[in-house]
This record gives C-alpha cells, sequence and structure tokens, in this order.
C-alpha cells in the first residue's frame, strides 16, 4: 500500500482538519513561513491572529474550555515559543486540553544559537502535560496525533510539539489518527468497583455528608454534570463546587451551598469543616480550598474521585480514593446507590441540613449598598440579572473582581465561566473571551475585568476588531490592585506598597482607538442602564465601572487559618492578630 | 501514627520508559521541581528492540511523598511502568565502584589486604597506586573507602544503585 506523500506543512494542516481543530491561535514568524504559506491556500483551519502570543495561548484556553474542544496555538520560535509559558503554564494547572505548535530553527542549526533559537522543549518540559521535538518528517503524522491524543485524555493539558523548518518542508507519508496509537499511555477511566460500593454503603450510614466538586466534572463533559447533579438530588445531599467547578450543578439547586475555599460562602466553609463525610469529585484539595491542612475537615472519612493517580493523597490523605473518570465513576456510583436496599431514610439528614440553614441564614454575600458610589458586587449582580436566561460565558481576569464574580454570577451549566484558576493569570480573561467568542460566534461573551488586569493583554483588543468578536469588557475599576490591597490591608499594616494603580488610560478613548465602544459609569443610579446599552450594542464593548475603592473581598479565609475561622466581614478584621508563620508563608 | 507517617525511609525504585530523547530529563526535572531527592540515579537501554530504557532511583522521604513520587513518575507519557522495589519485596541491589589509592610500602600492602577480604579487583597498578574495583550494596561500598581514607584514597568513581526483584517475576 502506498501512502500519500505530503511535505511537513501539508501532514500538519491535514492531522489538524482530521482531529476537528478548525480554528488556530497564532503569530507568524520566520521558520513557520512555510505552514503560513499552506494555511494561506486552504480554508478548512481557520487563523485569529493575536497580537502577542500569551494571548494565543489564552484565547485557545478559551476556546477548549467553552466547547470541550482541543485548542490550537501556533507560534514561531525564540521569542514565539518563549511568549506561551504563561498561557501553557495556566493551562497545566487548569488541565486545559491545547496543542501549542512551535517552530523550531532548521534541525542542522539547533544547538548553534542561531537567529529566534530557543531550547523550547528544554524551556516547556515543565509546563506542559508533554512536549515533543519532531526532527523527522516520517513522525510529524503520528506525534501531530498522539500530541491530540494526550492533551485531550486522562487528565487534560497542554501539549507542545516543536517543528524544525527543515520538517515543515520536507516530504513524508501522511498516516490518519486510527492509525495511531500510543504504546504506552492508556489513562485508566473506570473506577474500581468494590471502592465505589465502600463509598456507597458509607454514604447511606453519613449523617452530616458533603458533595465536594472541581473543574474534573467540567472536563469530564457535560454528561458527568447531569450525573452528579442526579446523584445529588437522589442522595439529598448538600453541594459546594470550587472555584473551577462551578457550573457543575446549578447554582439556583437548594442544594448549592455556592463556592469553597478562601473567598467561599460561610455555609460551604463550614459544612466542610463539620462534615462527617466529604465525596471530593473531581477536585484536588488545592490549598486555597482547604486553608490550614492540619485543620481541614477533622472528622470526616473522604473519598476522592480523580482521573489523575498523583492528586490522591498529595495534599490531604483520604480513606477511599478512586482513580478514574469523574463521569464513569458517578454513572456507577449511581448505580450502586439505586441498588442500595433498604433505601436510606432521607429525614436523617434533617439536623445537617437544619445546621446548614442556620449558616445560610447568616447571609456572608450580603453588601452594604449606597446610592453614591457603586460597589462592585453590585456590577456583577447587575450583570448577572441583565444576562439571565441568555445564551451567556463568561471569562475574567484575576483578583478581587474575579472572586465577586465567582460568588455573585450564577452558573447553570458547565462550561459557561472560565477563569484562571490554579496560576491566577491577570491579563487572561480578554484573550479567553475572544476564544470562546470564536468557539460560539453568536453568544454573549463576557470579561469581567479588573483595570489593573485588563492593561496586562489589552493589545488583544485588536485581535477583537479583526475578526469581528462582540466581546464585552466591564472593567470593576476601584484604581488599585484590589486583592493586593486587600492583604496589604490585613496583614502588611495599611502599608499600599506599589499596589495602586496610577496613570489609568481613558478606558473610553482607548476603546474608540481600537475600534471599539466606550462607556463609563460612575453613578449607582445610572449603572443597570449603561449594563444594558453595553449588553445590547453590535460590536465589541469596554465598560469602565468606577467603583468602591476600599471594597474588600467577604468571606475570607485568611491564609494558614481554618475554615471555620472565616471573616465574614470589615468588622471581623479588626483586632486581629497578624497572621501566623504557617499563613504568611501561604501568601 | 503520626510518628510513622512523617519518618523519612530510602527506598530503590525501578523505572522503566522509553528510550526517547528528553526522558531523563523529565524525571529529574520533576525530582528538582518538586523538591524530591535523589541519593543515586542509574539508566541505561536494557530492551533494545522495544527501546526501553530502566532507571533506577534511590530516594529518601516520608510515606506519602514516595507515593507521590511514584503516582507524579507514573504520569510522565513515556513512563511505562513504576516500581517500588523496596516496597514490593525482597530485591537485590548491586553498585559499583572504582576507587583510586596512593601510597607506597607498608599502607600499599594494607590497602591491598583489605581490598582481597572485600573481594575488590585490581583493575590498574603503578608503583604508587592502585585503581580498585569494588561491586555490592552500598553500605558495602561505604565501609571499603571508609577504610581506603587512611591509606591514600584520592579518587571515587561510583555508578549508584542498580537493583532487581528476587524470584522469576519480570518488573
Amino acid at each position: 500500500m502506498t501512502q500519500e506523500q505530503l511535505n511537513g506543512s501539508q501532514i500538519l494542516l491535514r492531522a489538524l482538519a482530521d482531529q476537528g481543530a478548525d480554528v488556530v491561535f497564532g503569530y507568524p514568524g520566520g521558520v513557520v513561513l512555510p505552514l503560513y504559506d499552506e494555511l494561506f491556500k486552504q480554508n478548512a483551519v481557520r487563523h485569529v491572529l493575536v497580537r502577542h502570543e500569551q494571548g494565543a495561548v489564552h484565547a485557545a484556553e478559551g476556546y477548549a474550555r467553552s466547547t470541550g474542544k482541543v485548542g490550537v496555538v501556533l507560534v514561531t520560535s525564540g521569542p514565539g515559543a518563549t511568549n506561551t509559558v504563561t498561557g501553557l503554564t495556566d493551562a497545566l494547572l487548569d488541565s486545559t486540553p491545547l496543542v501549542c505548535l512551535t517552530g523550531q530553527v532548521p534541525t542542522s542549526l539547533i544547538g548553534n544559537d542561531a537567529f529566534q533559537e530557543a531550547d523550547t522543549t528544554g524551556i516547556t518540559r515543565s509546563c506542559t502535560k508533554h512536549n515533543y521535538l519532531v526532527k523527522d518528517v516520517t513522525q510529524l503524522a503520528r506525534t501531530l496525533h498522539e500530541a491530540f491524543h494526550v492533551a485531550r485524555s486522562g487528565r487534560p493539558g497542554p501539549v507542545l510539539v516543536d517543528l524544525p523548518k527543515d520538517v515543515l518542508t520536507a516530504v513524508g507519508p501522511y498516516l490518519s489518527p486510527q492509525a495511531v496509537r500510543h504504546k504506552s499511555y492508556h489513562p485508566r477511566v473506570r473506577g474500581d468497583a468494590s471502592a465505589i460500593t465502600e463509598t456507597v454503603r458509607l454514604m447511606a450510614q453519613a449523617r452530616r455528608p458533603l458533595f465536594y466538586g472541581g473543574g474534573g466534572i467540567i472536563n469530564s463533559g457535560p454528561q458527568a454534570a447531569e450525573r452528579l447533579t442526579q446523584l445529588v438530588h437522589a442522595t439529598g445531599f448538600p453541594i459546594t463546587l470550587t472555584l473551577m467547578g462551578l457550573g457543575a450543578v446549578p447554582a439556583h439547586d437548594p442544594h448549592f451551598l455556592g463556592m469553597v475555599g478562601m473567598h467561599g460562602t460561610y455555609e460551604a466553609n463550614m459544612a466542610m469543616h463539620d462534615c462527617d463525610l466529604m465525596l471530593c469529585i473531581g477536585a484536588r484539595f488545592d490549598d486555597r480550598v482547604t486553608g490550614k491542612v492540619s485543620a481541614f475537615s477533622p472528622h470526616s472519612r473522604k473519598v476522592h474521585v480523580d482521573i489523575d493517580p498523583s492528586s490522591i493523597n498529595k495534599n490531604v490523605m483520604v480513606d477511599i480514593p478512586i482513580i478514574g473518570d469523574v463521569g464513569t465513576v458517578l454513572e456507577d456510583m449511581m448505580q450502586a446507590w439505586r441498588a442500595l436496599a433498604p433505601r436510606p431514610d432521607r429525614a436523617l439528614l434533617n439536623p445537617w441540613w437544619n445546621v446548614i440553614e442556620e449558616w445560610r441564614a447568616r447571609q456572608c454575600l450580603k453588601f452594604e449598598e449606597t446610592d453614591r458610589v457603586i460597589k462592585p458586587q453590585r456590577v456583577i449582580r447587575s450583570l448577572y440579572e441583565a444576562t439571565r436566561g441568555r445564551d451567556v460565558y463568561v471569562c475574567t481576569e484575576v483578583g478581587q473582581h474575579q472572586m465577586w464574580a465567582a460568588q455573585h454570577f450564577g452558573f447553570d451549566e458547565p462550561r459557561r465561566w472560565m477563569t484562571s484558576g490554579g496560576l491566577g493569570t491577570m491579563g487572561f480573561g480578554l484573550p479567553a473571551a475572544i476564544g470562546a467568542q470564536m468557539a460560539h460566534p453568536d453568544s454573549l461573551v463576557i470579561d469581567i475585568a479588573g483595570e489593573a488586569s485588563i492593561m496586562m493583554n489589552i493589545q488583544e483588543m485588536a485581535t477583537a476588531v479583526q475578526h469581528r468578536l462582540p466581546v464585552k469588557v466591564f472593567i470593576i475599576n476601584n484604581r488599585y490592585m484590589g486583592m493586593v490591597r486587600q492583604w496589604q490591608e490585613l496583614l502588611y499594616g495599611g502599608r499600599y506598597s506599589e499596589s495602586y494603580s496610577a496613570t489609568l488610560p481613558d478606558f473610553v478613548k482607548l476603546a474608540e482607538a481600537f475600534g471599539w465602544t466606550g462607556f463609563k459609569v460612575e453613578k449607582a443610579d445610572a449603572l443597570d442602564a449603561v449594563l444594558k446599552t453595553a449588553l445590547d450594542a453590535p460590536g465589541p464593548v469596554i465598560v469602565d465601572v468606577v467603583v468602591d475603592s476600599s471594597e474588600n473581598c467577604f468571606p475570607m479565609i485568611p491564609a494558614g487559618a481554618a475554615h471555620n475561622e472565616i471573616l465574614l466581614g470589615p468588622a471581623d478584621e479588626t483586632g486581629r492578630e497578624p497572621g501566623n508563620e504557617e499563613g504568611m508563608v501561604l501568601i | 501514627m503520626t510518628t510513622t507517617l512523617r519518618q523519612e525511609t530510602r527506598h530503590t525504585i525501578s523505572v522503566l520508559v522509553d528510550n526517547e530523547a528528553g526522558v531523563l530529563a523529565r524525571v529529574i526535572g520533576l525530582f528538582s521541581g518538586r523538591g524530591y531527592n535523589i541519593e543515586s540515579l542509574t539508566v541505561a537501554e536494557v530492551d533494545l528492540r522495544e527501546k526501553l530504557s530502566r532507571i533506577t532511583i534511590v530516594t529518601i522521604g516520608t510515606p506519602m511523598i514516595i507515593e507521590q513520587i511514584k503516582a507524579q513518575l507514573g504520569r510522565l507519557v513515556p513512563v511505562q511502568k513504576v516500581s517500588d522495589l523496596t516496597a514490593e519485596g525482597p530485591h537485590v541491589e548491586r553498585e559499583l565502584a572504582l576507587i583510586k589509592v596512593k601510597g607506597v610500602g607498608e599502607t600499599r600492602r594494607e590497602a591491598l589486604q583489605i581490598a582481597d577480604i572485600f573481594r575488590a579487583r585490581v583493575v590498574d597498578s603503578t608503583h604508587e597506586s592502585f585503581v580498585f574495583e569494588i561491586v555490592g550494596n552500598t553500605g558495602k561500598l561505604d565501609a571499603f573507602i571508609t577504610l581506603m581514607e587512611p591509606l591514600g584514597l584520592i579518587e571515587i568513581s561510583r555508578t549508584g544503585v542498580v537493583a532487581i526483584a528476587r524470584g522469576s517475576q519480570p518488573l
């Protein structure tokens, strides 16, 4: 059988098409010119020209996380490749499936300190799930298919393929995806049956059970979220979600206690602390969730479902580990629960729900409003109300506005919420929104931003205009790097070292300069009208919302504290001891 | 309970990997990036047809850390198998060292006698020096080196530990 012979660039484009990658976020340069030339001659793969390679990676993340598909990045060698490092690390920590294609100098020049040469596989080894340097065109198709497989299977993550220029021009065979099978990488999908049976037995006996779900549910797919919601309803157990897991169960579901963790709700954190059975589904006991590990949920048996064996017993020792895909394990768990006889008496949970309702009654997310200055929480609430029932995707930057968005915007479905959780990358939101809008051209895509974060990838405004992407950016402008200022206020004696947002641009004029529409709103009574106008405007829009500059984000578990030491508001701050050593280390 | 959980123990871990470019850098980068200890590390291709290499790592850590090391190694894409020989039963560990000792007269004779007791071989000799080759477990090599020190020890080259499980089963 003769195999079809193509040049490296053609092989690459064919592989992208066969892998279902219809959009590529990229930026051209010297060594990838052969590839860009092939790109020019075809229509199957669309290329989105970004304005900085970091923006390309975040855009691909927004695309991947809003669709469940693998996001694709294409950049040149040297600076093109090194500029992707932050985005790749972001994708690694948030388990986002990406394939990043980087150009490389010709194989004959590798190691010569050639123009725009960087040791890309060396630099990105620790910030990718896996990476490849393709030195032979006969290995190109196989490597690309393998890269997509590794990126999307198991615990998803970014995979980089480094492509020397001569490999892109050499002629070689094309292999279809079906012809490629990795010899050793086959992640486990099905959870251990006896562990699931044992878990269900514990669930039937639990008096204070709690589901604690994370991004693994979103990554597993919409089915996993549906099954989890069904299991929550079948058991009557309360559930909390991590920042990455929001949308896995509908926000309005009465079983949902809100987000857990440092800025999670009072009821979620207290329930984590007091529960007797913790069912961790696709979450990883991150330090932003656990607080002080030695005081973390001291009275509970813990079950941990995760596809990544290295997540088990990493931070917190668990009683029952279940390694497998969340969706598959939840299905098995649901069957085991249904088969359970006699059916547990749901009234047994009443005392637990009574306690939870008392915690809920504290209304930890309540904020004081005035008619003079706009409260940042109000902006999120109003945005949520103005977009309810609409087909909406929300991205954020990183900081106070991100936490307020997580607290006050309700997500009823998975893949509607895209935020940089693990790495906390300022500048994530705008390019991520661009990527999400590329995937969903007719949907409403919002970036909730801070005035400091938005400056970090502001150049991508041009990308939105070029590709007619009508993203709506709402800047919660408090003239501070708010989260930095909040910590300085709480832990560093109010010395606001370098956290003031000096010399900000006029965002309205900036919007106009880029061809966007800009609005500014300062008065509380004008807020709703401006939000509505902005949401209904046809093209990309920036709204500069000037908010109370002194507002802090509560509730808050100070670093190094336990869940039941949560601070509910400014009144709790006064007279607090300065953070202990463990806490200071965690900052 | 707490004391055993916090107690650090020495583990010998065998890792079977696809022999591809950068695989050793991945393993070493994992240890340095996550702050694990490497006491010794050896690597060589063991299956030419399947292109498999075997890495033997000696590391020290608490039970939780050792579990993490194994899980993290298992997560690397080119890793085919991770086996904790220390935890999984009896196994044999060997190390080879080449040891240069300089001396004349009485010390030279004493060095030869001790080498004989340790079954070390002389692989190079001049009028004023020997190079000994010694094979054994780490403790035996350490003991031999300690004894050579006052007799004119000037240079050591060690392979690090290689290990294999006892019995008929493969890794």
